[in-house]
């Protein structure tokens, strides 16, 4: 049994730390939003939790394409650690945003591109760890899972777009709004230090969470290997 | 000697697809099903939905794909089940043509089975609530739906009846893939259906083609790993 690394141990005491600061940032430096007041501050994680979805749903299926490629079980063990931190920071982007959107939209929920994609996300990756559960074979379920993360993964952009075709009221902080967007605001220099902050944290929390997880898989493994040497 | 091969793979298609119709002229049992439940659908939205003639326009295009899409994962069960419960599947596997020629050809023999549920339910539902659907953009549509939602749901069918729980797994692994297709062809159908102009239906046939060129080539490249031994 290998001990915890040592750089890991290190990166999860900076992820703690990270994610206090950028509590603090977010809570108590950035200035009070004019319009909005305080439920903006909820943007900040709102946003860095989105970008940490996305980051795992785009290595789900990078890593689906390469388990494809390569057949190589590892590869399996880094798709499902992608899967399950996108899946768990969307859930928690998606409570966030309900969270701003009750006073701001006066709505928890409305069918916009980026809720429905964020939701519909959600809804394959439940069904992709539903899949898995039904397959006992090792080797066809990496398959499987790979294959799914794959359509998914083309999939979900095609949804985005063809929803984007009605219209939104999200609003675009960064970039171009369209016209209806409706909460947008401008970001003072405090803001952005908060906002990018956060950004840089979560990514951190990412790459720990996600190292993190790929080595409980991989611990999961051998327990398995194991098992069937005592059954034997 | 290339365009012998071309010819091969082309008769392996038509030969997987070709069985799966004789074998369904026969028994019949997998159109009568996917008709019997379209047409059930369709009533419990008109109870559900009080389709008098204002709703009625608009819900139209809505009603008829909800109902193709619930019927249409009927068909793609049943034709996987039938291959895998009579160990038909390993011996298609066992023929010495390219794998993917299987899916092609289960591909289209499940089209012809939803192009036909969809000929049957077209007029049906035209001579129920009154309303003509037989306009060649709106067939259009509905044949571009089709064939998107019959590529995705090929490979998925493959994948889901080799899972535990088969039946109740393919919706939800086909409902959130295909809603792209659901989104475009209610929106070029009602516009159809509302004789709105051609300019705003493009799009969504556009996007329609799209998706249906898309997901045939990812199903064509990824079918080999689905039915791996």
């Amino acid at each position: 049994m290998k001990a915890k690394p040592t750089t890991l141990k290190v990166l999860d005491i900076v992820s703690l730390i990270l994610l206090a600061i950028a509590t603090y940032l977010a809570l108590v430096f950035a200035p009070t939003e004019r319009i909005m007041g305080d439920v903006q501050r909820v943007f900040y994680f709102h946003v860095a939790t989105a970008w940490v979805g996305l980051l795992g749903f785009v290595a789900a299926g990078v890593t689906g394409i390469i388990y494809l490629r390569t057949q190589d079980l590892k590869w399996d063990l880094i798709e499902v650690a992608a899967v399950e931190i996108s899946l768990v920071f969307f859930f928690i982007t998606i409570i966030l945003g309900s969270i701003w959107a009750r006073p701001i939209w006066n709505t928890w929920w409305t069918w916009d591109p980026r809720l429905t994609s964020a939701s519909i996300v959600e809804l394959i990756y439940l069904a992709y760890l539903m899949l898995r559960q039904g397959i006992e074979d090792p080797d066809r379920r990496a398959r499987f899972g790979a294959v799914y993360t794959l359509v998914g993964a083309v999939s979900v952009p095609i949804t985005f777009v063809s929803i984007r075709m009605f219209r939104t009221i999200h609003p675009v902080v960064i970039g171009n709004a369209s016209s209806k967007a409706q909460g947008g605001f401008g970001m003072t220099g405090d803001m952005k230090i908060a906002f990018f902050f956060a950004l840089f944290a979560f990514t951190v929390i990412f790459v720990d969470l996600f190292w993190n997880r790929i080595r409980l898989g991989q611990l999961q493994q051998k327990v398995e290997q194991l098992k069937l040497k005592v059954m034997d | 000697m290339k365009e012998e091969r071309s010819s091969n793979y082309l008769r392996a298609i038509f030969a997987v697809a070709w069985k799966d119709l004789a074998a369904e002229m026969r028994s019949k049992e997998l159109l009568s099903a996917m008709l019997v439940f379209a047409l059930l659908v369709i009533m419990i939205f008109n109870f559900a939905l009080e389709l008098d003639i204002k709703t009625r326009n608009s819900v139209t295009a809505g009603v008829l794909w909800v109902t193709f899409a619930f019927a249409g994962t009927l068909g793609l069960n049943r034709s996987m089940a039938i291959e895998k419960d009579r160990g038909c599947l390993d011996g298609l596997l066992l023929a010495p043509v390219d794998r993917s020629a299987i899916y092609f050809g289960k591909a289209i023999s499940n089209l012809a089975f939803m192009l036909i549920v969809e000929a049957i339910v077209l007029p049906v539902y035209s001579i129920l609530y009154n309303t003509n659907l037989f306009k060649p953009g709106l067939l259009l549509v509905i044949l571009l739906g089709s064939l998107g939602y019959i590529a995705v749901g090929t490979l998925l069918s493959a994948m889901s009846v080799q899972t535990r729980t088969r039946d109740v797994m393919l919706p939800i692994l086909l409902f959130p893939i295909i809603l792209p297709i659901l989104i475009a062809a209610v929106r070029a159908s009602g516009g159809y259906l509302q004789d709105l102009p051609f300019d705003q239906i493009l799009p969504w046939i556009n996007l329609l083609i799209v998706y249906d060129t898309i997901f045939t080539a990812i199903s064509f490249m990824v079918f080999d790993y689905v039915v791996e031994e």
